[in-house]
C-alpha cells in the first residue's frame, strides 16, 4: 500500500504543514504496513526535495519543471492526481492549507476519490483510516471514513506534530506533460505581508475584542504580539466596526484557529468567537468583566483593565525573553 | 451575463449545538437557520455583475423544503429566478457538488458563485468539486474580482497575504468576506420575493463518497484560575506560562 504526501512549498522553502502531513502519513503507514511517497511540485524544487527524508518520506518525487514555477491549481492539481495514479497510491495526503483546500477536491475528481478534508486527528481501525474533523467551526467533531478505492485526507496546519528524525530520502525526478490549457488559473502577483505570522500558522496568537475601544489602541496587542513572534487575531465585532483587517478574525466566519498559546484581550467570549479558537492548547483571557464567557475556557484569566494589564506583561515578558 | 449562485441554508452562528440522537447529526430542534454567510456575499457579489453586465442571476440551493427559506431571502435581495434540488436526505460534499453540477452543466452560466465555506460542515469542498466535474476554472477564498472582456483578474486570500489570479470566462468562485457588504433585502424585495415562483426539481443521485460514522461534543475545556485583577497579577501569569504551560 503506497501513502502519496503533497508537501507544500512556496519559494523554495516547505510550509510547517508539509512536515506535518508526512509525518503524519509516516504514523498512519506503520500502522497499516504501508510506504510514504512525498511530492514536491514547482520550479527547482529537486534540491530542496532531500528535506523531507527527516520526516518520513523514504521517497520524494520531484515535479521540477520551469512553468509551475508560478502557482496553478489547475495544472499542480493535474500534476498530483498524475502522480498519484502512476504512482497506484490509495491514499493522497495534503495539507488543509489554502493552497491544499483548493487542490485536494480537484485531485480527488480526478483519482475517482473521496476527501475527507481538515481533518484534525487520524487513527486506523479494522485497517481502515478514520479521520476526525470539526464541524459547526468546532462546535461539533465527527468522524468519517472515505469509502473509495483511492481516499483524499487534508490536514489542519498546526494539529499533528513533526518531529525530524535520521532518516534520508531518495530523490527521484517525474515529468508530467502539461500544454497551456493545463494553466486555466494562473497567480501572477504574490503579496505575502512580511513580518507577524498568520493566525491559521502561527505558535501564539494575541487578539483583541470590543475591550480595546477603538483601532488605536491595537498597537498594544501588535507589541505584544512582536514580543512573543505571535499572529494577531480579533473578534468578529472588531473586524464589522472595520478596526481591524477581515484576514485577521477567529471564529465561525473567520479562521479557526488553534495554536500552543491564545491571548484573548478584551473578548467576551461569543459562541461563535469560542467555536474558532477553543482546542488552542492555552487560553489567557484578559477582560474587566468577570462573568465574561472567556473565562470559562481560559487557563489563566485577569480580571481588569487591559489598559494596565497589556503594557505591564509586554514588559515582563520582553525582559524575560531578554529582547 | 448569465449568473449562479449556489447557497445554503444552515444553523445560526450563535447556535450551540447540540448532538441528535442518531450520533450523526445534530438536534435541530428550536435551532434557527439561515443563509450561509459566506453565501450571501456571493449573492451579493451575483447582483453586481448584473448590475455592471446586465443579464441574470440565478441562485440554487441543495436540500429540502426548508431551504426555500434561504431561496427566499436570496429572491428578497434581488436575484432573478431560485431553484431548489429537491432532497431531504443527508449528503456527503461529493453528492451535493454532483447534483449541482448536473443542473448548471444545463444553465451554463459565464460566473458561478459559492461561499468559500458552508459554515455547517465546514469542508470547503463543494465549489471546487463543481469545477472540476464541468472542468471550470476556479478561484477560492476571492476577495476581489474585476471581469473585463472575458477574462479575470481576482485577489484570493492566502496565509498572511494574497495571490493575484488571472483566468478566463466561465469560471467559478469562492467568495471570502471582504469582497463585498451584503445588501439587506429591501421591503419591496421582501414582497416581491413572496409572489415569485421557486422552481423545483429533483436533484440528481450520487452514492457517497464520504461516510459519518459519529458526531460527538468536543473535550469541554475546564475553566482554569483567575490568577488576579491587575496588573500586580502579571508576575505571577508569566510564570504560570514559563514554568506550568512551558509555552514562552
Amino acid at each position: 500500500m503506497k501513502i502519496l504526501v503533497f508537501a507544500e512549498q512556496r519559494d523554495l522553502t516547505f510550509k510547517k504543514s508539509a512536515f506535518e502531513a508526512v509525518y503524519a502519513a509516516q504514523g498512519i503507514a506503520a500502522a497499516l504496513g504501508a510506504e510514504v511517497t512525498a511530492l514536491v511540485v514547482g520550479s527547482g524544487v529537486q534540491r530542496i526535495a532531500p528535506e523531507l527524508g527527516a520526516y518520513g518520506a523514504s521517497r520524494v518525487i520531484a515535479v521540477d519543471d520551469p512553468s509551475l514555477a508560478a502557482h496553478s491549481n489547475t495544472a499542480y492539481a493535474k500534476v498530483i492526481a498524475a502522480v498519484a495514479a502512476k504512482e497506484g497510491a490509495q491514499m493522497v495526503f495534503m495539507p488543509a492549507s489554502q493552497m491544499g483546500k483548493d487542490l485536494a477536491p480537484r485531485v480527488a475528481v480526478k483519482l475517482g476519490a473521496g476527501l475527507a478534508s481538515d481533518c484534525v486527528a487520524l487513527s486506523v481501525r479494522n485497517g481502515d483510516v478514520i479521520a476526525t474533523r470539526p464541524v459547526y467551526a468546532g462546535k461539533a467533531v465527527v468522524d468519517v471514513r472515505v469509502k473509495t478505492d483511492v481516499k483524499v485526507f487534508t490536514l489542519r496546519p498546526n494539529v499533528f506534530t513533526a518531529k525530524p528524525g535520521s532518516g534520508t530520502a531518495t530523490v527521484e525526478p517525474m515529468t508530467v506533460p502539461l500544454d497551456a490549457a493545463d494553466f486555466a488559473t494562473t497567480v501572477k502577483e504574490l503579496h505575502v505581508a512580511t513580518g507577524r505570522p498568520d493566525v491559521t500558522e502561527a505558535d501564539i496568537i494575541v487578539s483583541g475584542g470590543r475591550g480595546m475601544k477603538g483601532p488605536e489602541h491595537f498597537p498594544l496587542i501588535e507589541g505584544l504580539a512582536d514580543v512573543l513572534g505571535a499572529g494577531v487575531g480579533a473578534s468578529r465585532a472588531v473586524v464589522d466596526a472595520g478596526w481591524r483587517p477581515h484576514d485577521e478574525q477567529v471564529g465561525q466566519t473567520g479562521k479557526t484557529v488553534a495554536p500552543t498559546l491564545y491571548i484573548a484581550c478584551g473578548i467576551s467570549g461569543a459562541v461563535q468567537h469560542l467555536a474558532g479558537m477553543s482546542s488552542s492548547k492555552y487560553i489567557v483571557a484578559i477582560n474587566k468583566d468577570k462573568d465574561a464567557p472567556i473565562f470559562q475556557i481560559a487557563d489563566y484569566g485577569i480580571v481588569g483593565d487591559l489598559f494596565d494589564i497589556l503594557p505591564e506583561l509586554t514588559a515582563q515578558l520582553k525582559h524575560a525573553l531578554g529582547k | 451575463m448569465k449568473v449562479a449562485v449556489c447557497i445554503n441554508h444552515v444553523p445560526d452562528t450563535e447556535t450551540k449545538i447540540k448532538i441528535g440522537p442518531d450520533n450523526l447529526s445534530i438536534d435541530r430542534t428550536g435551532v434557527n437557520f439561515m443563509m450561509s454567510p459566506y453565501d450571501e456575499i456571493a449573492v451579493e457579489e451575483g447582483l453586481r455583475l448584473r448590475e455592471k453586465f446586465k443579464g441574470e442571476v440565478v441562485v440554487l440551493s441543495l436540500g429540502g423544503d426548508k431551504h426555500k427559506e434561504t431561496l427566499r431571502k436570496a429572491l428578497a435581495m434581488g436575484v432573478d429566478k431560485a431553484v431548489l434540488l429537491k432532497d431531504e436526505a443527508e449528503r456527503d460534499s461529493f453528492g451535493v457538488a454532483y447534483a449541482l453540477a448536473e443542473e448548471l452543466r444545463t444553465l451554463a452560466p459565464e460566473v458561478i458563485l459559492f461561499g468559500k465555506q458552508s459554515i455547517d460542515y465546514d469542508d470547503a469542498q463543494v465549489g471546487t468539486l463543481v469545477a472540476e466535474l464541468l472542468g471550470y476554472p476556479s478561484v477560492a477564498v476571492v476577495v476581489k474580482i474585476d471581469v473585463q472582456d472575458g477574462k479575470v483578474v481576482c485577489q484570493r486570500e492566502i496565509e498572511g497575504g494574497h495571490e493575484s489570479v488571472e483566468t478566463q470566462l466561465p469560471a467559478i468562485f469562492l467568495a471570502q468576506k471582504g469582497l463585498n457588504e451584503p445588501r439587506y433585502p429591501s421591503l419591496k424585495g421582501i414582497m416581491a420575493a413572496k409572489s415569485k415562483p421557486i422552481e423545483e426539481k429533483p436533484a440528481a443521485p450520487a452514492a457517497a463518497r464520504v461516510e459519518t460514522i459519529a458526531m460527538r461534543k468536543p473535550p469541554a475545556k475546564a475553566s482554569g484560575k483567575i490568577v488576579g485583577t491587575d496588573k500586580s497579577a502579571v508576575p505571577e501569569l508569566v510564570r504560570l506560562l514559563h514554568e506550568e504551560a512551558k509555552v514562552i
